[in-house]
Order: C-alpha cells, then structure tokens, then sequence
C-alpha cells in the first residue's frame, strides 16, 4: 500500500486495539518508543518503520513484519498460516523467536505448516493432523518428526 | 448561452479596468491595449468546445465581475497559517493588491524579486522582452483578460549560475466578491536554480473570482522547480493559465495541487525550447462536496532528447468532478523523446464523477511514451488487510485515501509544505488519530 507508512498503519491499529480493551491510546512519540522496543525485541530492522506497507516487501519482511503486528496487538488467538513459506534461514529464526517470544500461558496460536523445520525452532504444546477439513491426529512435538521421517499417508490410512 | 451574450461577458469583465491604475510605460500600455483587443474577438469557452466539454462555466458567466478598489485586511493571525519557513523571499498580494506589509524581501546574490511596477523601474527591458510572450494570449480568453488588467504581479529573475531559496508568492483572497487577475513572470537565467511556490489562499467563503497567468522561462541547463497551491474558497472561481518554456538542457518541475474553489481550471503548457529538457509535472486534485477541478495540461516536446515524467492524481468525494485533459506532443524533430504520462482517479462515492483524456500525438518515429489512465475505488483486499488488523472501516477508508493523495504530496520538495499538506489531506479526509 504505497503511501500507508507502517509506522502510521502500526499506529492507528495499535490504538484502535487498545480504545476497544478500555487501555489507554499512545500518542506518536510515546508509541514510537514501543514499538521500537519491540522491534529490538524481535530483531527486527528498524527502518521497516518508514516503508510502506508491504509495498516492495520481500516474502521475508512481510512476515517479520506481521510478527511485529502480533507483538504490538496482542491477539488472544494467533492463527499463522504457513508462515514458514519461502522464508530463508535468517528470516525463519527471526519469525519462529518471535513466534517464541509472544507466547505466553494467556494467548493461543496455531501453526499452520506443511513441514517440520519451524519446529526445530518452536516447541509445539500440540501437533494436530488435519485432512479434509477434521482433525485426524493429535499427538506432541514427537509426532511432527514422525510425519516429517514417514510422510502424511499412513496417519490417514490408519484413521480410516 | 448564444454568441452575443458570451462576447458580452469579457465586455462586462473588461468595464471593470477603471479600477487598474494605467501603466507609465508606453509598452505596457500598448500590450494591455492589444489584450482588451484581443479579449473584444474571443468569446468565452463552453462545453460545446472540446476543451471545455466537461467544465460548464456558467456559474461564473452570472456575475459580472469587477476588481476590488482596496485590499481587504488581514490579520496576523490568519496570516501566520501561511507562512513557509523555507521561504526567506515572500510576495503577498491581497484581493490582487500587492502588499509590502505582508511581503519579505531576502532574495539571494543574484536574484531579483519585486511587485511589477517596481520591477519596470529597474528592469524595463527585460520585462518587456519576456512579459505577455509565453502565455500569448492566443485564443485563451481568460489570459487576454489577465493581460488587459496587468498591473500588480511578480517578477522573479535568477541570474546566470546564481541559486535561489523557495521564493513564496502568496495571492490572499478576503473578498466575497470581486476579481482578482495574479500575474507571474519568472526568468530563470542559464544554468539558474529557483524554487517558486504560487499560493492561492481564500479567508472568506464567497463567490469571487480569481484569474491568473503565470509565465516561466527556463533557461539552458537551468531547474526551476514550480509549486502551485490552490486552495481558495470552496464558494470561489479559479481559472489559471501557467506557461513555460524549457531551454536545452534544462528542468521543471510541477506539483499543482488543487483542494479548493467551486470550479477550478489550471490550463498547463510547457514547451521544450531546446534539446534535451526534462520535465517533471505531478498534479493532484482532491474536492468533494460539489466541487469540480479540472486540469489541462499539454506537454510540447518540439526537440529531441526530451524526458517527461506526468503523474496526475485526483481524489473526489461527494458529487464532485475531477476532470484531466492531458496532452503530449512528440513533433516531427523530437527524436528519442522519452514521454510517460499517468492519471490515476480515486473515486469516493456512488455520486464522485472523473473525465480522463491522457492524449498522445506523436510525430517523430524513434520515441518512448506510454501513458495510463486508471479510475477506481479503494481496493477491497486492501481495506480488508486493514481491518482484519483492528481498524474500523472508515479508519482504513481514510487512510487509503490519505495514501493515494500522500503519493503526489510527498514529492514536493518544501518540507513544511509537505507537512501542512499532509495535515490539510488528513482533515479532509477526515482521519482521527
């Protein structure tokens, strides 16, 4: 969106988020203080600020940049949908620490991948496997290495 | 409107010269004599010429307006809204009186800078060489009428190699009423460098009438870079004529942003005088309510080796209407022209209206041009990204629409400019943040 900076994007949606939980609004400069502390937080190149809204963003950046929306609104329910996609190694760290970082024993997020290199990354609390729509399979962190030595088809053999 | 009460309209325009005090030199009063001649041949444009298709003036042709005897006043509170930092050289005029008051007089080594009277003392010639020859009144009407009230205006000489800081000319409607007739000539001499910035201001809603002729003569491997502001009174009429000649090797650059007036008409033609001149011309309309801009540019490349860079921007609301005409004209001898002309339309409602007619007349065979027009709504996955990140629909809306606009007032290379522009799109826009 050329034109949009994220820092005024970051900004409006940040307080938007805080008017409807009753939390009190950041002026700028207060909210600039924030948000660079999170990006500090995440790794995250400070001059994202100045850009545009994904105008120009590499696969990459869009993703750091989306963890960087996740720090700053805090959403009770994640849902990451194949956030590992076309990541390099750097920018998978980057995205899988923050993915760290934001959880916490109040917030849920759901990783959505088709692989298990995130994971080398990020503990999952629960690896569900998903065909046709239903959950197939439950199981631990065990199970994505499981499925990532034998592949998909046998967990949906043995469900049936 | 039949023939004879269109001629009748420059003739009730003209009755008001009594008002214009006569010119002392013998070859102003003869250029002013050949305009109100001129002015007595022409009729006034209608939408049956092709030009004017889409503009109806006869809003304006009710009124038969006069200049205002007296400047009206301006407190120093309303004054201090307009002030440009940058700007170390400022001429005001107030209802088409030039103010020495209002005015700040600090132009660099080299520059000159003075009301036209003055100027004739010092420079006669040179005015007389260069006044009235770029904006020939040809069959523009309301240039002719310009020209037959000449009096009062700036001139702005940049001497060989000489640079200049942003020079503010600041034309102040406080009328109701009345007319005003701004005139601008700018001389950039060879390899010069001089940043103008023409600002058309209205304090009072009303329906007066401003019509304005600037001149601009780029010399060889000289820039000028050309900032017209027009944001007069939602009520008033603005009808502009801005002509430029570009020598070899030289640069102009133009960002004319139109917010105000009922109906407003920027007629922009810029000549290559030489090989090579580049050309920059940014335009951005954003009205609403039942206001209607309209812009007719035509870029003349008569030489080879000629880059011109076009963006033109509109944004309109309400049951307002944005109008684009813009030319480009590739002669026979303008080889490896390399042209590109955008016009790109935001519509805001179900009742906005946009004519575009990007027009390209090409001569020469060994040339680059391209030119596109698009007309459209706020994109719905992008305003879907901004909600599903919290924002309210009209949050979003705003902000896009701020965006667009932002595109064309970010290139403009006066920073506090920029940001009261920034801060005028934001209210119209109506982002709270």
């Amino acid at each position: 969106m050329p034109g949009v900076t994220n820092s005024a994007f970051l900004r409006l949606a940040y307080n938007t988020v805080q008017g409807v939980r009753g939390k009190e609004e950041l002026d700028p400069l207060e909210f600039d203080d924030l948000v660079r502390e999170k990006m500090k937080l995440l790794d995250i190149d400070p001059s994202f600020l100045g850009r545009s809204l994904n105008a120009g963003f590499s696969g990459g950046e869009k993703k750091r940049n989306e963890i960087l929306q996740m720090a700053l609104l805090e959403p009770k329910l994640a849902v990451l949908d194949e956030t590992d996609s076309g990541l390099d190694i750097d920018a998978l760290r980057v995205v899988a620490n923050g993915i760290n970082k934001l959880h916490t024993p109040d917030n849920g997020m759901v990783l959505v991948t088709h692989y298990q290199r995130m994971l080398n990354y990020i503990v999952p609390d629960y690896v569900h496997v998903m065909e046709g729509g239903r959950i197939i399979r439950t199981g631990d962190k065990a199970l994505a290495l499981e499925l990532e030595a034998r592949g998909y088809d046998w967990v949906g053999k043995e469900a049936a | 409107m039949n023939t004879e009460t269109r001629s009748d309209y420059l003739d009730s325009l003209l009755h008001g010269r009594d008002l214009v005090p006569e010119a002392r030199a013998g070859w102003l009063k003869a250029l002013r004599a050949q305009a109100v001649e001129r002015a007595n041949a022409l009729t006034v444009p209608t939408t049956r010429d092709e030009d004017w298709r889409f503009t109806d003036l006869s809003p304006l042709y009710k009124v038969p307006y006069r200049p205002s005897a007296q400047p009206g006043e301006v407190s120093a509170a309303e004054f201090g809204r307009f002030e440009i930092p940058e700007a170390a050289t400022r001429l005001t005029f107030v209802d088409g009186h030039f103010s020495a008051a209002l005015s700040r007089m600090k132009p660099a080594d080299g520059v000159f800078v003075a009301n036209l009277p003055d100027a004739l003392a010092a420079h006669d010639r040179l005015v007389e060489s260069r006044l009235g020859k770029l904006a020939g009144t040809g069959q523009d009407a309301f240039a002719a009428v310009n020209t037959a009230f000449l009096h009062d205006g700036a001139l702005i000489h940049v001497g060989r190699d000489h640079k200049s800081a942003p020079i503010h000319l600041l034309f102040i409607a406080t009328r109701k009423d009345g007319a005003a007739y701004p005139r601008v000539l700018v001389i950039a001499e060879p390899g010069a460098q001089c940043t103008l910035i023409e600002d058309f201001v209205g304090l009072a809603d009303g329906g007066y009438f401003t019509d304005a002729v600037t001149e601009i003569a780029v010399g060889e491997n000289a820039h000028v870079a050309h900032v017209k502001l027009q944001r007069e009174a939602q009520t008033a009429f603005h009808i502009a004529r801005t002509s430029v000649q570009v020598a070899r090797d030289g640069h102009y650059s133009n960002w004319s942003v139109a917010l105000g007036a009922r109906i407003s008409r920027h007629n922009l033609h810029v000549m290559q005088a030489g090989e090579g001149s580049e050309f920059s011309i940014d335009g951005l309309a954003l009205i609403g309510g039942r206001q209607l801009a309209d812009t007719n540019s035509l870029i003349d490349h008569a030489h080879a080796h000629g880059r011109s860079r076009q963006l033109h921007k509109t944004v309109v609301g309400g049951g307002a209407h944005a109008v684009f005409n813009g030319k480009i004209f590739v002669r026979r001898d303008a080889q490896h022209t390399d042209a590109g002309q955008q016009s790109r339309n935001l519509l805001l409602s179900d009742k906005a209206h946009v004519d575009t007619k990007p027009q390209l007349e090409i001569f020469a065979d060994d040339v680059k041009c391209a030119h596109g027009a698009t007309v459209g709504q706020i994109e719905a996955d992008e305003l879907f990204y901004l909600k599903s990140r919290g924002l309210s629909d009209a949050t979003a809306r705003n902000l896009l629409t701020y965006a667009f606009a932002a595109e064309v007032i970010q290139r403009i290379p006066v920073k506090s400019l920029v940001e009261r522009l920034e801060n005028q799109v934001l209210e119209q826009t109506q982002i709270k943040s």
